[in-house]
């Protein structure tokens, strides 16, 4: 009885990581109705800046360790994780639906400042190779390289799989391909309610996730950017006629599930502190698996799905079998689409003929 | 008649090159060719599912993964008892059996494949089936990397050479495969296709059993895929799961939209535009992977429908003033 | 019996129920109208027809057979042909090749004959170009027949939906608002081409749609469904006068 309370402890703070990770897949999902697979390279890189940010001498000396100066870790890794998003939405996926300028520039200046560094390796090789590929993306843009427009689902997919590749590969060649170790920036204590032990690191993953995902529920819920986010998500054409700036709130989504994704990369990283830039390839699909199981496009969905899965993937290791806990996801993933495709809670979409 | 004399000229013409092409281009250039060629089957093939049929797989790797593991399993294992079988013909023979008939064992398990795999997914949306055919494709992976029977993490080696005509044999099987493609592409069934691509609720009401007709190109799909993957391992006569990953369905995916989903031709050039560039920068493993990604993104974002265009699946539209 | 029956269906959507207890019945060679008020249900009764949605209650028959429970390719094959409210032409085909298309169902290539390029497969070949090049010249779409179908005016566009379906040799032609669209001009082409082509090809033909004038003018009978329910059926000038349908198109006073 007390493993199985500890395993269920275990599943839902497993969980509530997953469930994180899920909310910006779905979110995403609900006003683009776009498979955002470069969510999980964000989660990835929410928990490197959060690494870089902890190991930074300054920011030692000045916060010490302590439950607050690991706030404040997560929170800045969240919002240059949130910029991040911006900058995705921005540059990869607004260009298919709105007039956007400088999107060649911005493409070819990361292509240019990565030349450079192959080149030069040194700081002012990759400054050199981003300037050069600006100045040739803005002269395109001039010569009338422009942006066409997406129709297609697929087209809009593409570009996804290959930004989430572009930001894998760029996190090898900018963090290093090796595994890299995240600081304990929090106390250790073990905690002992009657016969339960449990350590800090897993409450605190517990605690934040509930702190966070009650904050997205008021935001979504009672706040006026939510319901407008909720109202793109029902008809886009319908919010832009209401006044709605759309560009402005699919950014804001794709900021607040980056910084969600964020937060995630940074709790995993408490629990388990190994880091590396392939570290949200897995997580991401159990996460996108947890949010079609709770409904994709639907905001609690994703919270159910994200601790049922967290829950499932415990259940199967304690009961035999760790070499398929990654099988679960699967297999979770293969049933749900073919018996019940909406998810938990999702309503289906029907395609008016 | 002009089939059977294209076809008595093709091989004579391939079988000719192939006694020329090492001393021509060298050892190293004889091996990107080959290399282009197996991509060509297997772009050409996965075009016909993603560009001619409109449904997004991206698991390709696993077709192309099975074929190669169930051929050489096949020679591995079976090497003694077919050669018994066929002990009255010269070592030549012998070997050219055992490699087609790898050839074709390898097509038979990938098409049964394209079946299990194509027939529950085929019913979901656009989006949902590239999940499945992405998780179908590292599925096969991760069973792979579990058998020690095919070597597992180590690879698979002691696959008997059996030929050294691989040139031959590879452009043998790509004429091949562009043939029945495009032969497939005008007639019915290549309508078929293009309708469900097109518009799948017209195509129902037109008669085309949608259904049917996804798993269909599927299977052919995969079929070739398979083919690909027997020539891959015999040649290299050597198989490891490394070389099945996503990230190779991935350099498919480039190859078939940078040279244009639904275009035949489109699909080879970018097979071998592909191949060439990543053989040039091989050295520079992650860059390699930056510069892909942002091609493939740059393609997606001005000029979709890829170098030969691509009929319909991305129509070129100028953007008309979408006011901001 | 009729050529197409539907017996008492229903059809819900989650709390709405778009259809209810519906009747209708095809008598063979009839141009039969539905009209209705906008959300009566039109369109949901064609998708039911046609097999896109399946009825909670009740049964579809076509010819005798139930059609109700089969998928849209069967119940084409069985011989139903429909055209869209938002035209759905295959806009990277040609105008003959959309047509080409449709005789999909007649098809005797085998897959091997496709692949090899049989002396089979270029006869039927031949004989389908033959085929689709003649249904074009009746709708005057031959000499455009080498055009992509989205480059045609929409009148156009119009017409070679209809000359698709008409190349899956239905016995029953579904036009889902035909005249959506065009100005009174080609609304009266439009109404000398159904009535031409039902003759011609004998057909019974079921017309969805809102422009009066139209539906008086070629329809022979007329149900009138609101809210999903039937709530008139008659010859046009009995529908005219029927203080039922006025009332449900006005609100009533």
């Amino acid at each position: 009885m007390i493993t199985f309370l500890q395993q269920l402890i275990n599943g839902i703070s497993q969980g509530s990581a997953y469930a994180l990770i899920a909310l910006g897949y779905t979110m995403v999902y609900g006003v683009l109705r776009l498979i955002n697979f470069a969510h999980s390279d964000v989660y990835m890189f929410g928990a490197f800046m959060g690494y870089y940010i902890a190991n930074n001498r300054t920011f030692q000396a000045r916060m010490g360790t302590s439950l607050f100066s690991a706030m404040v870790v997560m929170l800045l890794a969240m919002v240059l994780s949130a910029g991040l998003g911006i900058i995705i939405e921005r540059f990869a996926y607004r260009p298919g639906r709105t007039k956007t300028r400088f999107t060649l520039a911005f493409w070819l200046g990361v292509l240019g400042a990565a030349f450079g560094d192959l080149l030069g390796h040194s700081f002012a090789a990759v400054v050199g190779g981003a300037l050069a590929g600006i100045a040739v993306g803005v002269v395109g843009e001039l010569a009338g390289f422009r942006p066409v427009q997406q129709d297609t689902r697929l087209g809009l997919l593409i570009i996804a799989i290959g930004v989430s590749l572009f930001l894998e590969n760029g996190g090898q060649l900018v963090f290093g391909a090796d595994p890299k170790l995240f600081p304990e920036i929090l106390p250790s204590k073990s905690l002992n309610i009657g016969p339960l032990n449990l350590d800090s690191p897993k409450l605190i993953v517990l605690g934040v996730s509930i702190v966070l995902m009650i904050l997205l529920n008021v935001v979504v819920n009672y706040t006026k950017t939510g319901k407008a986010m909720r109202a793109v998500s029902f008809n886009v054409d319908a919010a832009k006629l209401m006044g709605i700036n759309t560009d402005r709130i699919i950014a804001a989504t794709f900021a607040m599930g980056s910084a969600l994704a964020a937060a995630g990369g940074i709790l995993v990283s408490l629990l388990y502190p190994k880091i590396e830039p392939l570290m949200g390839v897995n997580p991401g699909l159990k996460a996108f698996v947890a949010a079609v199981l709770g409904g994709i496009g639907n905001i609690p969905g994703a919270m159910v799905g994200g601790l049922v899965l967290g829950m499932a993937e415990v259940m199967a290791v304690w009961l035999g079998s760790s070499t398929y806990r990654d099988a679960i996801a699967f297999v979770v993933l293969i049933l749900i689409l073919l018996f019940k495709p909406e998810g938990i809670m999702g309503k289906g979409l029907v395609e008016k003929v | 008649m002009r089939k059977a004399i294209f076809w008595i000229a093709a091989v004579l013409i391939l079988a000719g090159l192939q006694t020329q092409l090492v001393g021509w281009i060298g050892a190293y250039y004889y091996k990107i060719v080959i290399l282009a060629g197996i991509n060509i089957i297997l772009a050409v093939s996965l075009n016909l599912i993603n560009g001619i049929t409109g449904q997004f797989s991206i698991g390709h790797a696993g077709f192309y993964a099975i074929g190669a593991y169930t051929s050489a399993s096949l020679v591995h294992y079976g090497e003694s008892a077919i050669r018994g079988t066929v002990a009255f013909l010269p070592r030549f023979g012998q070997d050219t059996v055992l490699l087609l008939l790898g050839i074709l064992v390898a097509a038979i398990a990938a098409g049964l494949a394209g079946v299990a795999v194509g027939i529950p997914s085929l019913r979901l949306r656009g989006d949902y089936l590239a999940i499945v055919t992405l998780g179908f494709g590292e599925i096969i992976r991760v069973l792979i990397l579990n058998i020690d029977a095919i070597g597992g993490a180590r690879g698979f080696s002691d696959i008997p050479p059996l030929s050294n005509f691989f040139f031959f044999w590879v452009f043998l099987f790509v004429l091949m495969t562009v043939g029945t493609i495009h032969n497939l592409v005008n007639s019915s069934y290549g309508r078929a296709f293009i309708s469900i691509r097109d518009d799948e609720i017209a195509a129902e009401a037109m008669g085309v059993d949608t259904t049917r007709f996804k798993v269909l190109s599927f299977v052919i799909s995969s079929m070739f895929a398979g083919i690909g993957g027997s020539l891959f391992g015999h040649y290299t006569a050597y198989l490891n799961p490394n070389s099945f990953t996503f990230v190779t369905s991935f350099y498919l995916i480039i190859m078939i939209v940078v040279g244009g989903l639904g275009s035949i031709g489109g699909s080879i050039l970018g097979a071998i535009l592909v191949t060439v560039i990543l053989e040039a920068f091989r050295s520079l493993s992650e860059f390699r992977l930056v510069g892909f990604s942002i091609l493939l993104v740059l393609v997606m974002i001005y000029r979709p429908q890829g170098l030969m265009g691509s009929r319909g699946m991305f129509k070129f539209k100028r953007r008309a003033a979408v006011a901001k | 019996m009729g050529l197409l029956d539907i017996k008492d269906c229903t059809k819900k959507f989650g709390g709405l129920v778009a259809v209810r207890n519906l009747n209708m019945s095809l008598a063979p060679g009839t141009l039969y109208g539905l009209i209705g008020p906008n959300g009566a249900g039109k369109t949901t009764v064609f998708n039911l027809i046609t097999g896109v949605y399946t009825p909670d209650q009740g049964s579809i028959e076509l010819d005798g057979k139930a059609i109700h429970r089969k998928k849209p390719s069967s119940i084409a094959r069985l011989g139903m042909s429909r055209t869209f409210q938002n035209i759905r032409l295959f806009k990277s085909m040609t105008v003959l090749e959309n047509v080409k298309l449709a005789r999909h169902m007649k098809r005797k290539q085998s897959l091997f004959d496709a692949v090899m390029r049989t002396r089979a497969l270029k006869d039927e070949e031949r004989q389908i170009e033959h085929d689709a090049t003649e249904l074009l010249k009746i709708f005057h779409l031959d000499a455009r027949a080498s055009e992509l179908a989205s480059n045609l005016p929409y009148g156009a566009q119009r017409r070679l939906e209809i000359a698709r379906a008409l190349a899956t040799d239905p016995k029953v032609l579904l036009l889902d608002e035909p005249a959506a669209g065009m100005n009174p001009q080609e609304s009266i082409e439009l109404m000398g081409l159904i009535r031409s082509v039902r003759d011609r090809f004998q057909l019974t033909v079921l017309l969805v749609e809102h422009n009066m004038k139209v539906v008086m003018g070629i329809c022979e009978r007329i149900q009138v469904i609101d809210y999903g329910e039937t709530i008139a059926l008659g010859s046009p000038k009995e529908i005219q006068d029927d203080p039922r349908v006025i009332e449900a198109y006005l609100g009533g006073a």
